[in-house]
């Protein structure tokens, strides 16, 4: 294990937590705020992504890619805010884990229906492609750099928008007492509108960003779906600062525990068996972590509503 | 009286045994494939090549009922039930991965029917799980990658990295490419099944010191390790089965992959006139190239056919030996079956190139002759 391969492991992981954090942002508002489970998150990261790909083929150009992925995905969310989950608020979490699991299944099949079965391209720009020497000798993609500068850059504009703004004000007030705030006059279901569409851009800019170095098809957003729920649980529903600690530590504990819990395991078996059982402990470390933080603080670790 | 009965009674008899007689000149195929959700691609070529076939032989009295299993193996086992017992298929087909397989096929061969498998190739069914009604017309699961294990061999590779998903395939594959290889393993790793980031394993690779890399990753996980190594600056090369080089996501990938090597038991540019046929009707019917996997479904159709122009599937046994036969012409060349009803045939090695705009393989050389597998030894029937 040498310093190189473990300051590029390091990397990976901040840069693996980053991109979950555009995710988990726009869940944990849409969850902390309008109290609903939204399962077709997901699909608004994959809308973002095929968005991307169409505008990338069509122009060449990667801005415009992104800018179409922000109004796809943004449109998109306020459409499906607009049609059927302001039916939703006043519903329990069953019925509406069950309405948006139904939205995921029209997501994927329009999607299918539109653009083909077949896995769409869309590559960096050219200018970003390619590794970069940073000091100390390690080579990392000059790509994976833009996307944590880009990552954290998002997250200190939400981190001011949120502390610093009228909107912002309007959130936590909305997310501390619904009744208060409509009562004193602010248009509650604009609001959530915004809110819904602005975490539904989050999730298509994340998708537009990630496409690129991976591949864009039908269901790419339900794995990432999954994580992101791990991390808004770990960080505490509703914080945007829970958000960004969560997604750092399971990025960084699903790439270091994939690489350190093999190694660890060698010291006392022999080196196939510590790789099986390494990898398959790897893939749990997440959730063990969360275990452990729910034990630790149950409302997670800047939750603050019981 | 009972004179009367008698003859009342023989002559629905004889009725019944007409009626069914004509019921015999129709054949029944079911074919379960993925055809919705992120593996739809690979079941879509399948039935397309599949149908091409059946459209080209011009026969009205073959009827395919198709479902779609979702890529789910208690869906697939509903619709194998469905297909059995109220549709009444005779022949199915159709499963593209190893586990829905591995739950459908034994039950319905053990029901009698027919299964004619256009993709997956799971080791139980051809050793001591085989069937004599199971046939396998693409290859064998190890297949592809002990072509794999032969090439790098080849090539003088010592150190070789290998990976592929933590689940059955994966393990298969990695122990079937080094079934036919000699040299030292300088990583052996399992990723995540699904995994669509490939930072970490990229690292461990420009830390192993290896001459080469060999992965099995089929689907949207190639498609992303491809892209995230051709962007890493690690200029090891990279072997892998072609299930990452297909026609359906070459264009996904785009340049990542060009001049990347892999294992096929077909390529568009064999050139037999079969082969060229099948390929200049495909793109004709469906604007596209075929894939690995239409081919397979081709060549599923065009065995089953000419089973039928020797036997019918009421006559079980003749019927199984008109499909052991393999009287057909494959558009990979050369193909029969082995004792285990497997393939026994040829695999090549390609590279990735670029035709004008469009990215696809090109034969470079062929690995392993007449190739059949392992498991055939401990098939017993």
């Amino acid at each position: 294990m040498t310093f190189v391969l473990l300051a590029e492991q390091i990397l990976n992981g901040v840069q693996f937590g980053i991109m979950l954090f555009l995710m988990a942002a726009g869940l944990t508002l849409i969850f902390g705020v309008m109290g609903l489970i939204n399962l077709a998150h997901g699909s608004l990261y994959m809308i973002g992504a095929f968005a991307a790909a169409a505008v990338a083929g069509m122009t060449g150009s990667f801005i415009m890619a992104l800018l179409a992925a922000l109004i796809a995905s943004a449109a998109a969310g306020a459409l499906v805010e607009l049609l059927v989950i302001r039916r939703l608020y006043n519903k329990d979490h069953l019925d509406q884990v069950l309405a948006t699991f139904a939205l995921i299944l029209i997501f994927s099949e329009g999607t299918r229906w539109v653009f083909g079965s077949f896995p769409l391209f869309l590559d960096i720009p050219a200018s970003l492609s390619g590794p970069m020497t940073l000091p100390g000798g390690i080579q990392y993609p000059l790509y994976r750099l833009v996307l944590i500068g880009a990552g954290l850059s998002v997250a200190l504009g939400l981190g001011l928008m949120i502390t610093k703004t009228r909107i912002g004000i309007q959130i936590r007030a909305g997310k501390n007492d619904r009744e208060m705030i409509a009562a004193l006059g602010i248009n509650i279901s604009g609001l959530y509108t915004l809110i819904f569409s602005l975490g539904a851009a989050l999730a298509g800019l994340a998708g537009a960003l990630v496409g690129a170095i991976q591949s864009v098809q039908v269901g790419m957003g339900e794995p990432v779906l999954i994580l992101a729920f791990v991390v808004i649980v770990i960080g505490g529903i509703g914080s945007i600062k829970g958000a960004l600690i969560g997604a750092l530590l399971v990025g960084l504990t699903d790439t270091l525990g994939g690489i350190f819990l093999p190694e660890l395991l060698k010291f006392v078996t022999d080196p196939s068996t510590a790789t099986s059982i390494g990898s398959s402990l790897s893939s749990m470390a997440i959730y063990i972590l969360m275990g452990a933080i729910l034990i630790w603080r149950p409302t997670g670790l800047f939750g603050t509503k019981l | 009286m009972k004179l009367g009965t008698l003859a009342l009674k023989s002559a629905l008899i004889s009725a019944v045994a007409a009626l069914s007689s004509t019921a015999i000149a129709d054949t029944k195929v079911g074919m379960i494939t993925t055809l919705s959700g992120g593996g739809a691609g690979l079941g879509i070529d399948v039935r397309d090549g599949f149908m091409l076939a059946i459209k080209q032989s011009e026969r009205s009295d073959i009827e395919v009922v198709i479902e779609d299993d979702q890529r789910k193996p208690d869906i697939a086992v509903q619709l194998a039930d469905k297909m059995v017992q109220s549709e009444k298929v005779d022949v199915l087909t159709g499963i593209i991965w190893s586990n829905l397989a591995m739950a459908v096929v034994p039950s319905v061969t053990a029901q009698g029917k027919i299964y004619l498998s256009p993709n997956a190739g799971p080791s139980p069914l051809a050793g001591a799980g085989c069937h004599p009604n199971y046939f396998n017309v693409a290859w064998q699961n190890d297949s592809l990658h002990n072509a794999g294990g032969a090439y790098a061999q080849s090539e003088g590779y010592k150190n070789v990295f290998i990976m592929a998903p933590n689940y059955p395939a994966g393990t298969d594959a990695l122990n079937g490419f080094k079934a036919l290889y000699k040299g030292d393993v300088a990583s052996e790793v399992y990723t995540k099944l699904g995994q669509t980031d490939y930072a970490s394993e990229i690292a461990q690779i420009r830390a192993s010191g290896a001459d080469a890399v060999y992965f099995f990753l089929p689907g949207g996980m190639g498609i992303s390790f491809l892209k995230q190594y051709s962007g890493s600056g690690v200029n090891i090369p990279v072997i892998g089965p072609a299930f990452s080089f297909d026609q359906g996501i070459l264009q996904a990938v785009g340049a990542a992959a060009l001049g990347v090597r892999n294992t096929s038991q077909w390529n568009k540019d064999i050139d037999t006139p079969t082969n060229q046929a099948f390929v200049s009707s495909f793109l004709a019917e469906y604007e596209r190239l075929p894939s690995l996997y239409a081919s397979q479904g081709f060549d599923t159709a065009n065995l089953l056919l000419s089973a039928l122009e020797t036997a019918s599937v009421s006559d079980n046994a003749g019927f199984r030996s008109a499909l052991k036969a393999a009287n057909f012409i494959s558009v990979r060349g050369d193909f029969k079956f082995g004792s285990n009803n497997h393939p026994i045939h040829d695999v090549y090695i390609r590279e990735v190139v670029k035709e004008g705009d469009v990215f696809t393989n090109k034969i470079i050389g062929k690995v392993l002759n007449d190739h059949g597998d392992p498991y055939a030894k401990d098939c017993k029937m």
